[in-house]
């Protein structure tokens, strides 16, 4: 019997096959999942904001896009998983009000869409795939057995990346 | 950049945002009462500080569609606000208005989606208009944005502006109806040096 490893906002998690790790209703928060294949370990962190040394208060690492990934990374070495051999994929930045520029926030998906790229392309690990952007909510869920990355929408059919 | 931190202004800021949640839900059965023409009552609204994972299932599960109206607001104080409600409770009012029966729960139309942005208008303007005669500050509000979508993605949007400054998130909750009672949910969102205004101008010291 496979187990469900839940991650919150600003939170992540590991996980083992045949387990599944996912986190529910991502906004213009991003999910990135990182898998390593041949120890069919995944990962994922729900972060908030794209970088952490903008930020006065910090101390929430999983909240951050760079130190988000950062940590995610060394929480699966730790489990045996090696570095170049992780894959990743992203979904969420999305827009979910109409927003002005002027808030500093409006665009916040697309910015955290980017730092998650820079950082993942800093640490070499490929971006295999990615479903960010446009204005609706997602439930993402990755399954460790297959690396599968299955993308829920209110009112959308099954998305797998 | 502000004196204070989101923490250390949350206490003092919690009987305010009480106060000014009492005056405006007042504001709000009014302006709803006379829209819907019928008598509505309204409960003391709880404050609530919540973790960013308790803020995700604070309305409902985190997957669960709700209803979100999001507006800005300018002037004396910047920031933004939102007001949110269960889908069955976004029915019942919408129902209501539309002089439908109240079981009626088809898919909002365009018509019933203006009406539900409408509703969060005036809302939200009556919070508005409570804050901004307490403290003797202009606020402007924008225009409405609805979406409708699983709750976790909607709270993303102040969670996000809430992550700017703390861990932390405020939920203010009132309940408001005629013979059935709905849960409203807002959030109060003014930037930090708004927070400094709303303060001094209420003569707070910290």
């Amino acid at each position: 019997m496979s187990e469900i490893v839940k991650v919150g906002m600003a939170d992540l998690n590991i996980c083992k096959a045949p387990n599944m790790i996912t986190t529910l209703g991502l906004g213009s928060c991003i999910g990135i999942a990182l898998y390593d294949p041949a120890l069919k370990l995944g990962g994922l962190a729900h972060i908030m904001l794209p970088d952490s040394t903008q930020m006065r208060n910090n101390t929430n690492i999983a909240k951050f896009a760079d130190t988000g990934i950062e940590e995610l990374v060394r929480r699966m070495i730790a489990a045996g998983a090696v570095q170049k051999r992780l894959v990743a994929k992203i979904a969420g930045g999305a827009k979910m009000f109409e927003m002005t520029a002027s808030s500093g926030v409006g665009n916040i998906g697309a910015r955290n869409a980017e730092a998650s790229k820079v950082k993942l392309k800093a640490l070499g690990i490929p971006l295999l795939a990615e479903e960010t952007g446009l204005n609706y909510g997602r439930t993402v869920e990755l399954y460790c057995s297959t690396g599968e990355f299955h993308i829920k929408s209110v009112g959308k059919p099954l998305k797998i990346i | 950049m502000s004196t204070y931190t989101l923490n250390e202004v949350n206490d003092i800021y919690f009987d305010v945002l009480r106060e000014i949640g009492n005056i405006g839900a007042g504001n709000a059965t009014t302006a709803m009462a006379s829209m819907l023409g019928v008598r509505i009552n309204m409960e003391v609204p709880k404050v609530e500080l919540l973790t960013f994972q308790e803020l995700g299932s604070a309305i409902c599960p985190e997957d669960e569609s709700i209803v979100g109206i999001y507006l800005e607001v300018s002037e004396d104080i910047t920031g933004s606000m939102m007001f949110l409600m269960k889908l069955n409770s976004a029915h019942y009012l919408v129902n209501r208005l539309m002089g439908r029966p109240t079981d009626y729960d088809q898919d909002f139309d365009e018509m019933d989606m203006s009406a539900l942005t409408e509703i969060g208008n005036i809302i939200a303007g009556s919070y508005l208009s409570a804050l901004s005669s307490m403290t003797q500050l202009t606020i402007a509000p924008s225009v409405p944005h609805l979406a409708i979508d699983m709750a976790a993605a909607i709270l993303s949007v102040p969670a996000i502006q809430f992550g700017l400054y703390g861990d932390n998130a405020l939920l203010i909750t009132t309940e408001f109806g005629d013979e059935v009672m709905i849960d409203g949910y807002f959030i109060l969102l003014p930037d930090l040096e708004s927070y400094d205004k709303i303060l001094q101008s209420l003569g707070i010291k910290i």
